[in-house]
């Protein structure tokens, strides 16, 4: 075993590193309060190329592994995982799709603008009635021959706004069930789409999420990605991905929370002595690094599995499942070490807190993540 | 015209420096290397002018003298924007045995303008530069904060005892640059830690060379003082702290 990180991938988690600590930090607080995009952020993080660091260079991306890219997420969500799901979104499930499962006309149409970040990505499964339940989508996108027809309402959409490229997911042959459920490539100046006002969330604020709305859009029929009725499965599999995303997030999540913790342990002082040096703050912070260890390992393996070409769906259910769950732990116990200090906006372990909640609900709930582990153990 | 940016391969700021062999040499393990903050900087200013400059200036190279180990430093250089870095081959001894590396090494592959830190973060010697353009017999500016292109000339300031110097030089010559010089050091991109992987990173073989100094000894400073905190109002105490305890009163 080797666990040791290439040349390349220490310089791309430097590089990550200093852009959050320069530039994310410094006005992190502020976007969450006023919950506004981070589009000065979005600008420079397209030049820097993390937009589509993992498309091939044939197509203007950066031909990054899936562990460069676990390790840039760590590092911006250490301060600002908000901006971090931007990346992923974009990145492991609409950059990714396209590349994996697009024709070439559509690479040549969507992945080359998507590789360069000259624009965003937005994956939209979600329903009203289908969240956790993908297989019963509601949105229909009627076959009319040369186009499809799609009417219907997607809730929860990362990106909504700040994409250009949607990939839908709607029920074309609704007698099919789910083997009737078809991906398509949707441009969101497409007349038709609407789109709810922003969702007024408790964490990830400056992340925007709204409902879309579909009033006969039509699609051309080559949008269609895969054969048809594939798009279930598509969504399936771009989640298998997304979540090693995801489990990166609220790993930064935790290791923002736990660095912070560290070194106010260090600073504060209580009965004579600094916090570290009561047994109830220097444990705590023992269970906090075992937990953050075993999140990291988990979400490393998911990625090298993923970067070597072997099965990582359940590996990557097993690090979003845990690496959500540590988050939340290791957050809500950072608050604690922090005392009265933590429950203030001003030392970001409440917000940390507060974004760590959404790890465990988004691109599939941790008890979703229960079922995908248990059904692959339990398979054979 | 080409710019040669001279590259400190340094431990990183936050490093826990110790020391072996009874306190004369540096413990090297578990050190994270960086390049020296000025260099970074100077790396970055050349970057700057080589893009604004039209196409007048053709290349920016790096240099460093160093092991094999510090190659990832100047592949950080390249993947930054350099197009090319020079290794040469040797454990650096002191600032005049660098000097002369770079020295031998710029006779026969003359630059137009060379940017050396004012100092290395680690050693603090302030040395190679001044050294560097005696041994080339080439003018050497200081304490550069500014540099500026006006066609031919290059326009230098100087951050000088209360106010700042401006100069006016042609090439070649050598500037130690230091605090101002760019606002902060570049963040690689994806792109360029993707082309620095095909940039030529050229090995050359050391001269002889002896080292002018060596180590007799290192001693950490003292470690800080503790803080006591008097109560504001409480003045008397303070007062009687600084009388008797801390005796600078």
């Amino acid at each position: 075993m080797n666990f040791e990180f290439t040349e390349e991938q220490q310089m791309i988690r430097q590089a990550a590193r200093d852009y959050a600590e320069r530039e994310l930090v410094k006005d992190v607080l502020e976007r969450d309060e006023k919950a506004e995009i981070p589009w000065k952020h979005i600008k420079a993080l397209k030049e820097l190329g993390f937009f589509g660091m993992m498309v091939a260079p044939e197509w203007g991306g950066g031909g990054m592994d899936t562990l460069s890219y676990v390790l840039s997420l760590e590092e911006f969500s250490k301060h600002d995982s908000a901006t971090a799901v931007i990346l992923s979104v974009h990145n492991s499930l609409v950059s990714w799709g396209v590349e994996k499962y697009g024709t070439q006309e559509q690479k040549e149409k969507y992945l080359r603008v998507l590789a360069t970040g000259e624009k965003i990505g937005a994956f939209l499964l979600s329903e009203p009635e289908a969240g956790s339940d993908a297989t019963h989508q509601r949105t229909t996108g009627e076959d009319k021959g040369d186009h499809f027809l799609i009417n219907g309402t997607k809730n929860w959409i990362t990106n909504a706004e700040c994409a250009d490229i949607y990939i839908v997911v709607v029920q074309t042959h609704p007698e099919k069930k789910h083997h009737g459920i078809n991906a398509l490539i949707v441009d969101k100046n497409t007349p038709g789409i609407s789109l709810a006002p922003h969702e007024d969330k408790m964490g990830m604020r400056s992340s925007d999420t709204h409902s879309v709305m579909f009033s006969d859009v039509k699609v051309p029929k080559e949008n269609r990605i895969g054969d048809d009725g594939f798009g279930f499965k598509f969504a399936m599999k771009a989640l298998e991905g997304g979540r090693i995303g995801i489990a990166a997030q609220a790993l930064g999540i935790a290791a923002g929370a736990m660095e912070r913790a560290i070194q106010y342990s260090k600073e504060r002082k209580a009965f004579g002595k600094f916090i570290h040096d009561h047994q109830a703050i220097a444990f705590k912070l023992a269970d906090m690094g075992v937990k953050l260890e075993a999140a990291r390992n988990l979400t490393y393996k998911a990625a090298w599995l993923k970067d070597n070409g072997l099965s990582y769906g359940t590996m990557s259910a097993m690090a979003k499942l845990f690496a959500a769950d540590s988050a939340m732990e290791i957050t809500t116990e950072a608050v604690q070490v922090y005392g009265g200090y933590g429950y203030v906006k001003e030392y970001h372990v409440e917000r940390l807190m507060r974004e760590a909640k959404l790890t465990q609900i988004y691109e599939g709930t941790s008890e979703i993540q229960k079922i995908v582990i248990s059904r692959a153990l339990l398979k054979d | 015209m080409k710019i040669l940016v001279c590259i400190s391969n340094v431990p990183d700021t936050t490093t826990k420096i110790r020391f072996t062999d009874n306190d004369t040499k540096f413990d090297a393990a578990g050190v994270q290397w960086i390049i020296n903050p000025w260099d970074e900087l100077a790396l970055t200013r050349a970057l700057e002018l080589k893009e604004g400059s039209g196409g007048a200036i053709e290349k920016i190279s790096v240099i460093n003298v160093g092991s094999k180990d510090t190659e990832p430093t100047l592949r950080k250089a390249l993947a930054i924007g350099a197009d090319d870095a020079i290794r040469i081959d040797a454990e650096p001894q002191d600032a005049y045995f660098v000097a002369s590396q770079l020295a031998e090494y710029l006779k026969a592959n003359p630059f137009d303008i060379m940017l050396c830190g004012i100092d290395s973060s680690d050693y603090n010697g302030s040395l190679v530069g001044g050294m560097l353009s005696e041994l080339l017999d080439l003018p050497s500016v200081s304490s550069v904060s500014k540099i500026n292109m006006d066609g031919e000339n290059i326009i230098l300031n100087r951050e000088i005892d209360g106010g700042s110097e401006t100069l006016e030089t042609t090439v070649p010559f050598v500037a130690i640059v230091q605090k101002g010089i760019a606002l902060e050091p570049r963040i690689p991109s994806m792109r360029g830690i993707m082309m620095a992987r095909k940039k030529p990173l050229e090995v050359k073989p050391a001269v002889e060379t002896e080292a002018l100094t060596e180590f007799a000894g290192f001693e950490l400073p003292p470690p800080k003082a503790k803080c006591k905190m008097v109560d504001a109002e409480n003045v008397n105490e303070l007062v009687e702290l600084l009388h008797n305890e801390a005796k600078v009163i």
